[in-house]
């Protein structure tokens, strides 16, 4: 089966602090992964390495079959990557509309979503396209920085927690979306502290612990690791 | 090592230079040794880069030699009125510097020390372009004639072995102390509830002070003062020295105003020499242009050797 | 109305001219460190030593290739903004991870080289360069004789810099920048070749303080000292706008080069550091600056 996402002993640093210590993972075409694990395990910092934003990097790192380990960060965007991050980024020097419209189109990928999808799939953000970017609210935003990444082209999306500290409403909808992207073959990798958001929606999950991965399973054996689940995280 | 031994023995060896290097040139180093370890005093310790501090340097040598020559003040009395000086400037500029952070800091020093330039520049009594001349040395306490260039000499050893144990004394003390500890990491000195604002601005006069006895100190050496020491080109000179020598080290800056100045004095000779090594002709022009060099060096020491001389030697002695 | 003041009409709206046209120069060269501090952090020294290269190639130019001014003012900001490039990719980028004290030092040390280089080569004292046919003599309008190139300098500079700030609030590349200066590592993680864009928005940023320099060779004395002594007036300038918005380093520039103007014309003794006694108080009264953020 095709792997959109291989990761083989990934060791990484920021500066002196070692974070990851020789992670694991690999995500198939079309599947939905959730990494679970505490704060610190290094969930966030498997993706920001799998986009080359952290410190030294060591070992494997394959998406789509090439290796990436030791390329800049913006040739790793160009493999079909979009990346949301945890503090979900939205730039206040410009609009709603210049926000989605930053990323560029991914070279060697085809098409993402048009804009006029986007702003069906989002109409919040039609309407205020013109506003800068932060004076739209927390769940707008979040929705902006996803929105903005459908536009590129990227099939492989990384998303840093992105139901944290939205309203229910909200994070109906974003599952709602997310169960779209899945039918639409988006390969998804998330982190999220929300089990009950994430539950439902993964195909696959891994749990993270000091920088490695200590465990993984698919959905249909989530139920018997709910015990064990509980003990580690708390869930 | 044994850090005693070593003081011990420069302290020796400085007591006995007068028999080997000619007096003048010793003092002028020794000047500027004070001048660099009052400068790291606000860099390396209190993590301010000042680039105004020709205008203590040579401010303080104007307003003393003023003091000495025009006035007819002693000896002390003209250095006081130096030190003074350049504490006060010290106080204003700190205060207006202080209210800005980071690096809006140092381009306001940079500002205001060139305000004190063409002040300078201006101002009747320094002599504009020509610079103040025939500053008296006159008798050390009314009894000891600084005439003669050893007396001199060991008055100005003096001078900076005071002044670089002040400065000791500074660094190792509780001020010292909170002052590292905002250096390191100012959000946490605030919320430890340390009105850092006050503690920066006590350095920066400290630092003024300091600068101001070294600039005084060599207004008087010399006999003269000029421009050239209150230009910003001076002020980048002094963060040169403190960077090569090593940030934050006690003895970097000393060894940083040694190099500096042998090059200055010697770069001739160096230049010629290494043209002969090398072959390479173009060499010889190098004892032309100072600036050039010091540039190069800014430039190599900046990409290449950001510890220094005395960082590196810490550095690798303690791996 | 023949005076104000007791100063005569003619006199004033010259000297008004004149501060405009320096102004034009603050306004430009603040730009440009505005620009570069912007998007690389980098307090950029060696912007007073770029400008003077753009003034030394005007005149080396006309003097050994017979090159007009025109030429010049085209060819300058090029080639200081290859040098721009070769700066930024050769050294300053390795500082990027270390303190901003040290870029500011490095740029300190690229100044002396380059003034000591050209001082060896051409002493210190400055070398006359004429303005071009086109725009010598002046414009009679009824109070004042409107000296041409003066005008034009004006009008040249307010066209780049409104040409600027357009590119940067109205255009893709602008955005680029904009948020390239809120957080470039996120927009290299969309894609953008961030660490191309920081090497040319300094080359442009040289290029810019180049043109300056070709501007201002018929009015200010062609020499290698020219260009640091006016970028410490255009630190004094950016303490006091701020860095943080490009209208602001426009409207602080023109506004304290005619101030700087005035001061000539009713206090010449405190013309030079009339700039400094502004930023004094602007500390006092304001100490984030009048109108920019501080970074």
């Amino acid at each position: 089966m095709d792997k959109a996402l291989e990761i083989v002993d990934l060791h990484a640093w920021y500066g002196e602090s070692h974070i990851l210590h020789g992670l694991n993972l690999s995500v198939a075409k079309g599947e939905v992964v959730t990494l679970l694990g505490r704060n610190g395990a290094g969930r966030t910092t498997a993706l920001r390495s799998i986009m080359g934003l952290t410190g030294l990097r060591n070992g494997s790192i394959k998406i789509n079959g090439t290796e990436s380990v030791g390329l800049p960060t913006y040739k790793i965007a160009h493999l079909g990557v979009g990346y949301c991050p945890e503090e979900r980024g939205i730039f206040s020097a410009l609009s709603t509309e210049e926000n989605l419209m930053l990323p560029p189109m991914l070279s060697g990928t085809k098409r993402g979503m048009s804009v006029g999808e986007i702003y069906e799939m989002f109409p919040n953000l039609a309407e205020r396209r013109s506003s800068p970017g932060t004076r739209l609210s927390g769940g707008e935003q979040q929705m902006l920085a996803v929105a903005r990444i459908l536009r590129t082209g990227a099939r492989l999306l990384l998303l840093d927690e992105i139901s944290e500290g939205l309203a229910p409403v909200i994070v109906q909808a974003l599952a709602r979306m997310i169960l779209t992207l899945k039918k639409r073959g988006f390969t998804i990798v998330m982190v999220e502290q929300n089990f009950r958001f994430a539950a439902p929606l993964a195909d696959r999950f891994y749990v993270v612990q000091h920088g490695q991965a200590i465990d993984h399973f698919t959905a249909a054996e989530l139920e018997e690791k709910k015990p064990a689940l509980h003990e580690l995280l708390g869930v | 090592m044994n850090k005693k031994l070593v003081y011990g023995m420069t302290l020796g060896a400085m007591l006995l230079a007068p028999l080997a290097v000619y007096p003048v040139l010793l003092m002028k180093l020794l000047c500027f040794v004070l001048l660099a370890c009052a400068f790291n005093l606000l860099l390396g310790f209190g993590g301010l880069l000042s680039f105004g501090h020709a205008a203590l340097f040579g401010g303080a040598g104007y307003i003393a030699g003023y003091v000495l020559r025009d006035v007819g003040y002693p000896f002390e009395i003209g250095l006081m009125a130096g030190v003074l000086g350049a504490a006060t400037m010290g106080l204003v500029m700190g205060a207006l510097a202080i209210r800005r952070k980071g690096i809006y800091f140092t381009m306001v020093t940079l500002a205001l020390a060139q305000m004190v330039y063409f002040f300078c520049l201006q101002a009747p009594f320094t002599g504009g372009e020509d610079g103040l001349q025939n500053i008296p040395r006159g008798r050390l306490f009314g009894i000891v004639d600084l005439g003669s260039d050893l007396a001199m000499y060991y008055v100005v050893l003096a001078i900076t072995v005071a002044g670089y144990v002040a400065i000791v004394r500074i660094v190792n003390s509780p001020f010292g102390r909170v002052l590292n500890a905002i250096k390191e990491n100012e959000p946490r000195a605030i919320s430890l509830g340390y009105d850092v604002d006050k503690y920066k601005l006590v350095a920066f006069v400290l630092s003024a002070a300091l600068a101001g006895l070294a600039g005084a100190t060599k207004s008087v050496v010399l006999g003269f003062e000029t421009l050239v020491d209150v230009h910003w080109g001076m002020s980048g000179l002094v963060v040169l020295m403190t960077l090569i020598g090593g940030v934050g080290t006690l003895t970097g800056p000393i060894v940083g105003a040694l190099v500096i100045l042998v090059l200055e004095t010697r770069l001739g000779e160096l230049g010629d020499g290494l043209a002969s090594l090398t072959g390479i002709a173009w060499f010889q022009a190098l004892g032309e242009s100072v600036t050039i060099v010091t540039g190069l060096i800014f430039i190599i020491c900046v990409l290449l050797f950001r510890r220094g001389i005395v960082g590196e030697l810490v550095a690798r002695l303690f791996r | 109305m023949d005076a104000i003041f007791g100063v005569p009409v003619p006199a004033l709206l010259s000297q008004l001219l004149l501060g405009l046209v320096n102004g034009a120069f603050y306004a430009m060269l603040s730009l440009g460190l505005a620009l570069i501090f912007g998007l690389l952090n980098v307090i950029n020294f060696a912007h007073g030593v770029l400008y003077m290269l753009g003034a030394m190639l005007a005149w080396m130019g006309l003097s050994y290739l017979g090159l007009s001014y025109w030429a010049m003012l085209v060819i300058a900001p090029i080639v200081v903004g290859i040098l721009g490039i070769v700066i930024e990719r050769t050294m300053l980028r390795w500082l990027y991870r270390v303190d901003h004290m040290y870029s500011l030092l490095l740029t300190f040390g690229i100044t002396l080289v380059v003034e000591g280089l050209f001082r060896s080569l051409y002493g210190a004292s400055g070398q006359p360069y004429s303005a071009p046919e086109a725009l010598a003599g002046g414009l009679d309008i009824r109070f004042m004789v409107l000296p041409m190139y003066r005008a034009w300098v004006v009008v040249v500079s307010a066209l780049v810099c409104f040409l600027t700030w357009f590119v940067i609030e109205r255009t893709k590349l602008g955005s680029y920048l904009r948020a390239g200066t809120e957080n470039p590592r996120l927009v290299e993680a969309f894609g953008v070749n961030v660490p191309v864009m920081l090497t040319l928005t300094y080359a442009f940023g040289a290029g810019l303080a180049a043109l300056a320099g070709v501007l201002a060779a018929p009015v200010v004395q062609v020499s290698p000292l020219m260009g640091s002594n006016l970028v410490i007036t255009v630190f004094a300038v950016v303490v006091i706008g701020g860095m943080g918005s490009i209208m602001g380093s426009l409207i602080t520039g023109l506004s304290l080069g005619i101030v700087e103007g005035m001061t000539r014309v009713f206090y010449p003794e405190l013309s030079s550091t009339v700039v400094f006694i502004v930023m004094a108080l602007v500390l006092l009264i304001r100490p984030a600056g009048l109108l920019g953020k501080e970074n």
